[in-house]
């Protein structure tokens, strides 16, 4: 079995999956991390493809269909934490396969910081998005009746 | 396998798809898929981000922006998400079953055949449903006030 010898807290077993970090610290957090998101994102994300592609179509998930659904901010809190889940969860992701593929080290200081650059502004997009949505008026929609006509 | 016998497939074989980062056994295929699908996820994850944050423009700017979704071709291409994206859920409980079953290790493969097969399934259930309109099946139309 042949492993990444160039981090050896961050090992992959022969049965792909990678082996919990046994120094401890922010890699044993982030293996930690993985696996904790990962569970609740199936929750999350079946929950969001079963009401945006069965229960209802991408043609009707509007603007209007936006506004009636954060009329209630329990799916605000329940899409804020999905995203931010979803954002960091694929991010750490990205973290570690530069760290596998990009050896340079200046170039991978360039690629670790791209990927703390995308994850402040994906954040804070995500956010302003969610947490501050404010129905406005429209007059055409799709599929549903707006809930301010 | 060093580098030079890997020779002219070295940026495909040894880089992209693990060879020189360690050599497994079946699981080296559900790493590089997991790792594939997952990358793919995160790429339309950032764009779904970039599209939400232009409901601050309004809604016709919004609507427009988003309509894209709905077209034959783009109900295609979401085909290849709603698959990366069962194939990580269940590989990913997978993994997590190799790492925390005493057992998993042992039931790694017909683990990864279920996690196939269940994957398999849940696209075909959903993807049914993604691309249905096209072929109207399934015609848009907005679901009880419960499931938005």
């Amino acid at each position: 079995m042949r492993i990444n010898q160039s981090s050896p807290n961050r090992k992959i077993s022969a049965y792909g999956a990678p082996q919990r970090p046994l120094q401890g610290g922010f890699e044993l957090y982030s293996w930690y991390f993985f696996r904790f998101s990962g569970i609740l994102l199936i929750g999350f994300v079946v929950v969001h493809l079963l009401i945006m592609h069965v229960a209802n179509d991408v043609h009707c998930t509007a603007y209007d269909f936006v506004a009636i659904r954060y009329a209630n901010p329990y799916w605000r809190l329940f899409d804020w934490m999905m995203l931010m889940l979803a954002l960091f969860h694929g991010l750490n992701g990205l973290r570690i396969v530069i760290d596998d593929y990009v050896r340079p080290y200046t170039w991978r200081l360039v690629a670790q910081s791209g990927v703390w650059l995308l994850a402040l502004t994906f954040f804070w997009l995500g956010t302003i998005a969610i947490l501050t949505f404010h129905a406005v008026p429209n007059p055409g929609s799709p599929c549903v009746a707006h809930p301010l006509g | 396998m060093d580098r030079g016998q890997v020779g002219r497939w070295s940026l495909l074989g040894y880089r992209i798809l693990g060879l020189g980062i360690y050599r497994g056994q079946s699981g080296q295929w559900s790493w590089f898929l997991h790792r594939l699908s997952g990358l793919g996820i995160l790429a339309f994850l950032l764009v779904h981000i970039i599209d939400i944050s232009l409901l601050e423009l309004g809604p016709t700017y919004y609507n427009d922006a988003i309509s894209i979704f709905s077209t034959p071709g783009i109900r295609a291409a979401s085909l290849i998400l709603i698959a990366a994206v069962m194939y990580h859920v269940f590989n990913g409980l997978r993994i997590i079953a190799i790492d925390f079953w005493p057992s998993g290790v042992r039931y790694q493969q017909q683990m990864w055949i279920a996690a196939m097969a269940l994957a398999i399934l849940c696209f075909i259930g959903m993807g049914i449903f993604v691309i249905g309109p096209i072929f109207g099946f399934f015609t848009p139309g907005v679901g009880p006030l419960v499931f938005m």
